[in-house]
């Protein structure tokens, strides 16, 4: 028997916008895992020496490959390193980007804005439009009509999954976002979210990015070769895929219209070079339920939350054997999902 | 204006560079103990999304917004970065006979 499909509204100013208000669903209270006040204190403070480390080590391995890549250039041999420089850029700048929005990977707030500005323009996400997006994202995780990012809405866009390897849909709607913004306008459903006394600063930063682009795109016409344009500008879409497999599992699949984050978020474990650039991400679920705990305190917060928890899933393999299934058969049902399943309450 | 004082709790009740809630006369607080033994008190909801501050993180003088990392300076209330854009309100606070009390007039 055809299952009927009711397609829903995923945009934030349509039917399914009017449904989660009235359903209760917006801003709502989520559910917490119980920990006490003292050790939660103590996974919340910050300190800047692991982040410095890390982006230490971040814009060395971008200047290593990109040195490499420039000396090889001309020839085959250069495709090694900048596929490594592009993924630095692409796709590491997203959980640098994610951190740094949320000012928790340094304790010093500079710090945090300045490496939320440099993470903002590699991986084409203007700063104060996806600052408010983001935190619509915290408010309404997965609550559709309520969160504009909801990356795998229900039936799955296989073309767009596809596309989304080389940010080749992300990028050109970014791009186009970027100009509107440079005209002194918002998108409507950007207007639900980004606060008038902000808005000033998005026309500007856009500005600002067109103007960088517009530098490399002269250069690179200027010498007649896209040399410059593959360390800024094209290393966001060649440099894209991973930050794809890393996203991918954070919700996927998983339920929408929830008030419980163990429900429609992932903690999947990586390895070591995994969990360094994606910023221990993969903590997902811990991640959304205390966003105020660093990065580098996440596995910490793990361990404390774990018996409230559902399992985690093994690896990035372990994830997408179920994720892939699932998007599958949600192209034929867009109702199903996958059920986590709790702990008895303790 | 100032209006009966709402008796809190003793001040050793929190913890040193952390925040409580306190709800009374109809309304929500949060009050706030600083590393050298300062007290606060302000509004208890964060003024950009409605979610209580006592869940929050002190640093300083700042409290961060459990849900948003929005952040005030809670001896002001001067929201100091997005997406807290509008300040909170703060109130007096003193300590008598080992007691805290707040005034919330506003």
């Amino acid at each position: 028997m055809p299952i009927e499909i009711s397609k829903r509204d995923y945009s934030l100013i349509g039917r399914d916008t009017k449904l989660a208000e009235e359903q209760g669903l917006a801003s709502a209270e989520w559910y917490a895992c119980p920990i006490s006040r003292a050790r939660l204190k103590e996974l919340m403070q910050r300190r800047d020496g692991p982040a410095i480390r890390d982006t230490v080590i971040w814009f060395a391995l971008l200047g290593i490959t990109g040195y490499l890549g420039y000396r090889l250039w001309g020839s085959w041999w250069a495709i090694l390193p900048f596929a490594a420089y592009g993924v630095l850029y692409g796709s590491s700048s997203d959980s640098r980007w994610h951190e740094d929005l949320h000012r928790t990977a340094f304790k010093t707030t500079w710090m945090n804005d300045a490496l939320y500005e440099i993470g903002s323009f590699m991986i084409l996400r203007e700063s104060v439009p996806w600052r408010w997006s983001h935190t619509r994202h915290h408010t309404d995780t997965i609550i559709v009509g309520r969160d504009p990012e909801i990356a795998f809405p229900r039936p799955p866009d296989f073309l767009g999954i596809f596309l989304a390897a080389f940010a080749l849909k992300s990028g050109p709607r970014e791009l186009g976002r970027m100009c509107i913004h440079c005209l002194g306008r918002l998108t409507a459903a950007e207007a639900t979210y980004i606060p008038d006394e902000e808005r000033h600063k998005v026309y500007r930063n856009a500005r600002i990015y067109v103007l960088i682009y517009a530098g490399f795109i002269a250069w690179s016409l200027a010498i007649h070769s896209i040399l410059p344009l593959m360390y800024v500008g094209l290393p966001s879409f060649y440099g894209a895929w991973l930050g794809l497999i890393y996203g991918t599992t954070q919700h996927a699949g998983l339920a929408e219209d929830v008030l419980d984050h163990r429900l429609n978020c992932r903690t999947v474990y990586m390895n070591p070079i995994n969990r360094f650039i994606y910023w221990n991400m993969n903590y997902h679920v811990e991640h959304h339920m205390f966003p105020m705990v660093p990065y580098h305190s996440l596995a910490a917060l793990h361990k404390e939350l774990k018996p409230d928890m559902p399992k985690p899933y093994g690896s990035i393999l372990e994830a997408y054997r179920e994720i892939i299934p699932a998007l599958l058969r949600q192209r034929k049902d867009p109702t199903y999902f996958v059920k986590r399943e709790l702990p008895a309450r303790r | 204006m100032s209006g009966p004082w709402l008796d809190v709790c003793a001040p050793g009740d929190i913890a040193r560079e952390d925040v409580m809630r306190f709800d009374g006369a109809g309304r929500t607080f949060a009050i706030y103990r600083t590393k050298d033994d300062r007290y606060y008190a302000t509004d208890g909801n964060c003024t950009h999304a409605r979610v209580h501050l006592s869940g929050g993180f002190v640093m300083g003088n700042l409290i961060e917004c459990p849900k948003h990392n929005g952040r005030f300076d809670f001896t002001t209330g001067e929201a100091k970065g997005a997406p807290a854009c509008t300040n909170l309100k703060t109130y007096k606070v003193r300590i008598e006979g080992g007691r805290l009390s707040i005034d919330p007039s506003i």
